[in-house]
């Protein structure tokens, strides 16, 4: 820190309103990838455990040994290999999201009432129609609020692959340690990183009162 | 693979064992900084999350500190704790031990807080009733009735607590810490990919290590007629 500056400059936050929303994109795109990729992967292998019951042990120990690898680490791990590249954070990031996601969506899928898929089952469904029309629909809400940790915790993620050339605003929170704590710099990119992340969770709450209207009067 | 060969090498090169950048030092920087942090979120989260659990006073609260937690960036928390520690223990003390220590704090109480109050909620209204009729005061229901039952869940709330402060104890390499996150920022630096991949297989490992570890504990602390399986995620 040098001495006699203010925690706070508002001018230097004036004049960088560009370099924000553009790291903004950036923060954005990271994130919307990792869970997008990451919910992918997550309900292929759901679909797996529910079909195979003995696949959830192996499955949930990789993933969950993904998750203890911390971040960093993990990047480090990689940078052999894939570089300073986006491709880099975005396996670390993907990585993050898989056990809380693969958790979520067998736990509501097996939540649902057992008389419900009976009932769908004599009303003649097929077990394609079940999971799609009857299993996916009733599993919504706590799939979505998978979707919100992951979310958010990949949001703060995010921030760590700053120091392998990525990082949104975490490039902000980078820049201003290396500009001698440049304490506007970093407070800037923390407090805009953890605005992002209770807006992405907001819109996710929005989206699931949306989808699953029926909760609502619970 | 020529990049693994480097890193046995690595770890066979006897230099590496000896000064102030040895593995062990490093190992037990990370550590010694982990255990205290760890140690300061449970002063100041357990018996919090302990009483208002027993209360059932300000729960949303109490849930939602969890989540918010979960939004701090490592980064930011690490980068911030800069200027904070330069003003709680003197300018001189603003980089190295003590801005990594106040760093991990905050990481620390969410989880154990969230976990606490999870818990001894969860303990069977009927179970403290009974305890209640037999004459226990309310500090006996809670030490004696609610924390044996609650116990799996506020083990894994501590747990969840430790893993993610020795994986984010790498990041105070950042600010001139040593630990293991030196050998990541450093072999970063200096594109020392021998020194980078071998740093991050030791942080890899000791999270790993630490995460066992509290479930061995765990199981062996918990009483099998209750050992249920929760976590506050």
């Amino acid at each position: 820190m040098t001495p006699g500056e203010p925690l706070i400059r508002w001018d230097w936050i004036a004049t960088h309103l560009d370099e924000f929303a553009f790291r903004l994109g950036e923060h954005v795109e990271l994130t919307v990838i990792a869970v997008g990729v990451g919910f992918a992967i997550a309900f292929a292998l759901s679909l797996v455990i529910l079909r195979a019951p003995r696949a959830e042990g192996p499955i949930t120990a990789v993933a969950g040994t993904l998750y203890t690898i911390p971040s960093l680490a993990l990047f480090a791990l990689l940078i052999p290999y894939t570089g300073f590249t986006i491709l880099t954070a975005e396996i670390g990031l993907v990585g993050y999201t898989l056990l809380i996601l693969l958790r979520n969506i067998i736990r509501g899928i097996r939540g649902v009432p057992a008389d419900v898929r009976e009932a769908a089952v004599g009303m003649g469904y097929a077990p394609r129609q079940i999971l799609w029309q009857i299993e996916l629909p009733l599993a919504l809400a706590v799939i979505i609020a998978g979707l919100r940790i992951a979310t958010v915790s990949t949001i703060g993620l995010v921030t760590v692959t700053a120091l392998i050339g990525q990082g949104g605003f975490g490039f902000l929170i980078l820049t201003g340690m290396q500009r001698s704590f440049f304490t506007t710099e970093m407070i800037a990119g923390a407090v805009l990183s953890v605005a992002l992340a209770i807006a992405a969770d907001g819109l996710l709450v929005l989206l699931q009162r949306r989808l699953t209207p029926w909760t609502r009067a619970a | 693979m020529t990049l693994l060969g480097d890193v046995v090498r690595w770890f066979a090169d006897p230099a590496h064992y000896q000064g102030s950048d040895a593995v062990q030092t490093r190992i037990y920087e990370h550590l010694a900084v982990s255990g205290l942090a760890v140690l300061a979120g449970l002063v100041i989260a357990l018996p919090i999350g302990l009483y208002l659990g027993h209360t059932g006073r300000f729960g949303f609260i109490a849930v939602n500190v969890a989540n918010i937690g979960r939004a701090i960036p490592s980064l930011a928390a690490i980068a911030l704790a800069i200027p904070v520690a330069a003003t709680l223990v003197g300018v001189q003390n603003g980089l190295g031990f003590w801005p990594t220590f106040l760093a991990l704090i905050p990481l620390a109480v969410p989880p154990i807080l969230t976990n606490a109050y999870v818990g001894v909620r969860g303990v069977d209204r009927d179970v403290i009733e009974a305890a209640r009729g037999m004459g226990l005061s309310e500090g006996g229901i809670l030490r004696r009735v609610e924390l044996p039952l609650a116990l799996p869940v506020v083990l894994a709330g501590i747990r969840t607590a430790a893993v993610n402060i020795v994986a984010t104890a790498t990041l105070g390499a950042l600010v001139a810490f040593g630990g293991l996150g030196r050998y990541i920022v450093d072999g970063l630096a200096l594109q020392e990919y021998d020194r980078l991949f071998a740093g991050a297989l030791l942080v890899a490992l000791l999270a790993i290590a630490v995460e066992v570890a509290f479930g061995t504990f765990e199981r062996a602390a918990v009483s099998p007629g209750i050992r249920v399986q929760q976590r506050a995620f």
